[in-house]
């Protein structure tokens, strides 16, 4: 479990150079990290290439926070 | 300047005149190229010629799944793509009213629907690296038109404005998405035309010649450049003053 978590926020530090002590579990990719719509994109790519699992357009969209990103990869893992 | 040595190059259509040129005029900046086509031959010649950092890739853009298949041939060979020339094109010339819609479908699929997905791929890559350069070849006539192209005018038409909309979801990225648009540049598809056609050309042309293709490389050197970095977007018209658009 805390092995999806700790996967998900190398990805959004390595890719967003923000500091890991920002990138907490209620941190929004947008409003908290400064991300932009393509970052947000490509952080959804890195998820599929990290977990390989596929997200589709309507989950992504849904995939706001790093809680989000979290749930979603652990909800696939699982099944 | 426009110096390219350690930049990986996809140039499509390699096996034809234009194609071909700029592939050379890449490789003579230092670039490494991937030469694609259907003709294995000119490209397995054009790579002798070229000797270090060409490699030959063959595709045929006109199957739905060779594109993919190409940009991963591409980076597996090349360690990636940095520059990716859209220059793969064909054409099916009738005027609209006698034209099948399998000569309208074989040009849109060739000449745009094979760029925008070979663009995509190669996106991938660029983005991570935060550098990219697009150029794809579009052509006078897909903004001024020509009776018994209206495939090919879309097709061409049609890269501007995809270009346009690329350019701007990836221009934060240090990547640029450009076209040319050549004139009458001299090719093995007009260099048989008759002598009394080939001058009435020449009479519309403010240069006074027909262009040829190093007229065009040299317009996609610098379009992968670092050089022009802040030109995105845009087409190039390379074509003696023939349209001034």
């Amino acid at each position: 479990m805390s092995d999806v978590a700790e996967r998900v926020k190398k990805i959004v530090v390595e890719h967003l150079g923000v500091e890991a002590s920002k990138v907490v579990e209620g941190a929004h990719f947008i409003e908290d990290l400064g991300a932009d719509s393509l970052d947000t994109v490509e952080l959804v790519m890195a998820f599929e290439e990290e977990f390989g699992i596929e997200i589709p357009d309507d989950a992504a969209e849904k995939i706001q926070t790093i809680k989000d990103a979290i749930g979603f990869i652990q909800s696939q893992s699982k099944k | 300047m426009f110096d390219l040595q350690g930049k990986r190059a996809l140039v499509t259509g390699a096996s034809g005149g234009i194609g071909g040129a700029i592939a050379r005029a890449l490789h003579a900046q230092g670039a490494a190229v991937g030469l694609s086509g259907t003709r294995v031959d000119a490209l397995e010649a054009l790579a002798a010629e070229l000797k270090e950092r060409a490699y030959v890739l063959p595709a045929d853009l006109s199957d739905p799944a060779a594109a993919d298949a190409l940009v991963r041939a591409a980076e597996a060979a090349l360690g990636g793509v940095d520059i990716l020339i859209n220059n793969a094109g064909l054409t099916r010339d009738n005027l609209a009213v006698r034209m099948k819609d399998e000569d309208w479908q074989k040009v849109l699929d060739v000449n745009l629907t094979a760029a925008f997905r070979l663009s995509r791929a190669c996106l991938r890559g660029m983005m991570k690296k935060r550098w990219g350069r697009i150029v794809s070849i579009a052509s006078v006539v897909g903004a001024t038109g020509n009776p018994g192209q209206a495939n090919y005018a879309a097709s061409k038409a049609g890269l501007v404005g995809m270009s346009k909309a690329l350019a701007q979801e990836v221009a934060s990225r240090n990547i640029t998405v450009n076209c040319i648009a050549p004139g009458f540049i001299v090719t093995a598809m007009t260099e048989h035309l008759p002598e009394e056609r080939r001058q009435k050309l020449v009479e519309i042309i403010p240069a006074g010649r027909l262009g040829v293709a190093a007229d065009v490389a040299a317009a996609a050197v610098y379009l992968a450049s670092e050089e022009a970095a802040y030109v995105t977007g845009q087409t190039l018209h390379v074509n003696g003053g023939m349209a001034m658009i």
